[in-house]
């Protein structure tokens, strides 16, 4: 996502290498799809002409003047419900994985670099955590705590970040043997201002070349509790939500379905191709096809 | 699959290192008893994090699960009942010393129900039993997974062989991003436009995966068949594109060029070269994929409404019912680390340079 969403990405280099990857057919077809998510999600609020709340006509009623897209099981405007309906599970995927970073990042640079007990019981947490179906783990965690958007967040953070760590732990290990870092050592620098200007920056191009798997992941984990009204609650307008609560009038006004569910066939799609082809562009930079 | 990595715990081939010759049988069963002691120690952790994650946080279980019906009095008998009034360490040790002798608790949400009933009452109720209550989900589940992985393995070995003999062609370009675009999508979307297709344009199979009771989904194969497809649809993505990676990788190896220029059938080259050394990877693949389902399933059978563990667990976490959601979890927790010993063992079988190795260690 880095290299793909201006906004997100860090100025530098993350910027000089999006061309590369972007310029493949692969590249382009994924971005313009993004670039359509991205439009209807932030943008359709702005537009959608009726309410999200309020009934305009009889349940599951099939596309018409009035209402484009038809109708939803409460005949609420699907059109609108669908233009309101991204901000939530981009904003709360992009919160969780900016989140898994941070976690992940800090987790991984001090286990990475304490040559003390915090590395091996950080370390066998993330081993725990690996060893576990994640689904059953948020799904066990919302059973502890009630479902809700700060629980959903945190579950999919508890799952998501170890991941991450290990990532950075290894790099930091390989990193803090490097003679820049011995240079930061020898001139008395302390151990937080090694990591932050020393190991980090050396190391974030590697740790984020996955970002887009992640952030994938982190959208079906949301999307999926969401379907499963375990996350955002009715009348919440949410694409996930949507496709669950209109199955009833699939044979009235399949829009009620179908729409919500292009819109996030077409978001996961779009990351996993900006994904694929940045993976690929690394992989071909480091000699390998 | 490449979207479900977290998903994926690293199966790896672990303590193999040293090179040495050995007595392979004897070797195999010391690695099986340390694999084995190593998963029962994961799954104690485990069920401790199951444990304490339901219990420890905030979130007044007794009265979510009585709802409408939460008086004082219910609540506190509820709570009795549940044994929710003594410390955690002694639940956890309860709950634990109950599970091994295969006695999983009693369900919260039929404990309500009851308690509602009789007013205030004691001693055990009818029907509770969570050991008894998941016993034919558990069936269907196996048999939905079990026809899964039976269409999986062939297939994905099929399409990810083809793909990686013909690394960079269009056979190739077709297979990996059809995978690449099929995975990317969320179980319950896939499952959605796959009923939208089958159901609602071509009436082919029923939207929902209704079994009689005393029935076994596989005398109505009709309900099987849409989960089975999104399933597949997404886990044989993942498979697909790692095997095809893997003879991609075999393809370029020197063996199999020396194999060419010494004139040998092209057909022999693929079955005698580059399958068999690419098979011990996909193996690991299979198994990831086979944990992914775990995962999966719990998605998909909500989709459908099938009769499955997927679809109780779902339900009792609704209903916030901690007995029936702790059970099933430290049931498949149990089954997701036994795949990984299960894996790593047909390695060892399948490579026997591995197998040499560890009779060292």
């Amino acid at each position: 996502m880095t290299a793909v969403s201006p906004s997100l990405a860090r100025r530098g280099r993350v910027m000089m290498r999006w061309p590369r990857f972007v310029r493949t057919p692969q590249g382009v077809v994924g971005l313009a799809m993004l670039a359509f998510v991205l439009l209807v999600a932030f943008v359709g609020p702005l537009i959608a002409p009726h309410s999200i709340e309020e009934p305009i006509g009889a349940p599951g009623q099939s596309p018409g003047a009035g209402a484009l897209l038809g109708t939803d099981f409460l005949g609420r405007d699907v059109l609108s419900r669908v233009l309101h309906g991204g901000v939530s599970v981009l904003g709360l995927s992009i919160t969780a994985t900016v989140l898994t970073y941070i976690v992940g990042i800090t987790v991984g640079l001090i286990a990475g670099y304490s040559r003390s007990l915090v590395d091996p019981l950080l370390m066998r947490f993330v081993d725990l955590m690996l060893s576990f179906p994640a689904l059953l783990l948020l799904l066990v965690l919302v059973t502890g705590a009630g479902s809700g958007v700060g629980i959903l967040i945190l579950g999919v953070v508890l799952v998501m970040f170890p991941g991450v760590a290990r990532i950075v732990r290894t790099s930091t290990l390989e990193a803090s043997v490097k003679g820049y870092v011995e240079a930061a050592v020898m001139r008395g620098e302390r151990p937080s201002a090694i990591l932050t200007r020393e190991i980090l920056p050396n190391i974030i191009s590697f740790v984020l070349a996955d970002v887009g798997i992640r952030f994938s992941a982190a959208i079906i984990f949301i999307a999926s509790l969401n379907y499963l009204s375990l996350g955002l609650k009715p009348p919440a307008a949410d694409w996930a939500l949507m496709i669950a609560e209109n199955r009833e009038i699939l044979s009235s006004n399949v829009w009620g379905v179908l729409a919500p569910a292009i819109m996030l066939g077409l978001l996961t799609i779009s990351v996993n191709l900006l994904g694929d082809a940045y993976a690929r562009t690394l992989g071909r930079s480091r000699g390998r096809a | 699959m490449t979207s479900r990595s977290s998903d994926f715990a690293s199966v790896g081939t672990g303590e193999v290192d040293a090179v040495s010759s050995g007595r392979a049988r004897h070797t195999i069963a010391a690695f099986l008893t340390k694999r084995l002691i190593a998963g029962a120690a994961t799954l104690l952790v485990a069920s401790f994090v199951i444990f304490f994650a339901v219990n420890v946080l905030p979130g007044n279980v007794a009265t979510a699960v009585l709802g409408k019906n939460s008086t004082p009095a219910n609540t506190a008998l509820l709570r009795r009942r549940l044994h929710l009034n003594r410390p955690f360490i002694v639940r956890y040790g309860d709950w634990l010393g109950d599970a091994l002798q295969g006695n999983l608790g009693q369900s919260a949400v039929a404990l309500a129900q009851a308690g509602v009933g009789e007013g205030v009452g004691s001693g055990t109720v009818q029907n509770a039993g969570v050991a008894q209550k998941i016993g034919t989900p558990f069936r269907n589940s196996v048999i939905l997974a079990g026809i899964t992985i039976i269409l999986l393995i062939p297939l994905s070995l099929l399409l990810g062989c083809l793909a990686g003999v013909r690394a960079g062609r269009s056979a190739d370009y077709a297979i990996s991003y059809t995978a690449l675009v099929l995975g990317a999508f969320p179980e319950f979307v896939l499952g959605t436009l796959l009923i939208f297709l089958f159901f609602t344009l071509l009436n082919l199979f029923p939207p929902i995966a209704l079994v009689g009771p005393g029935q076994t989904p596989l005398s109505e194969p009709n309900v099987l068949v849409l989960p089975v497809l999104t399933l597949l649809g997404v886990s044989l993505s993942f498979s697909a594109r790692q095997v095809r990676a893997g003879m991609a990788e075999v393809m370029r190896q020197d063996y199999v060029a020396m194999a060419r220029l010494n004139g040998l059938h092209e057909r022999r080259v693929l079955w005698r070269y580059a399958l068999r050394n690419a098979l011990a990877p996909s193996v690991q693949v299979f198994a990831q994929t086979i944990q992914y389902l775990i995962g999966g399933i719990i998605i998909v059978e909500s989709v459908f409404a099938y009769p499955g563990i997927g679809t109780f667990l779902v339900d009792a976490v609704t209903a916030r019912d901690v007995p029936e959601v702790e059970a099933v979890a430290l049931i498949l927790a149990a089954i997701y680390i036994l795949i990984n010993i299960a894996a790593d063992l047909l390695v060892l079988l399948l490579v026997p340079k591995l197998r040499t190795g560890l009779a060292q260690t």
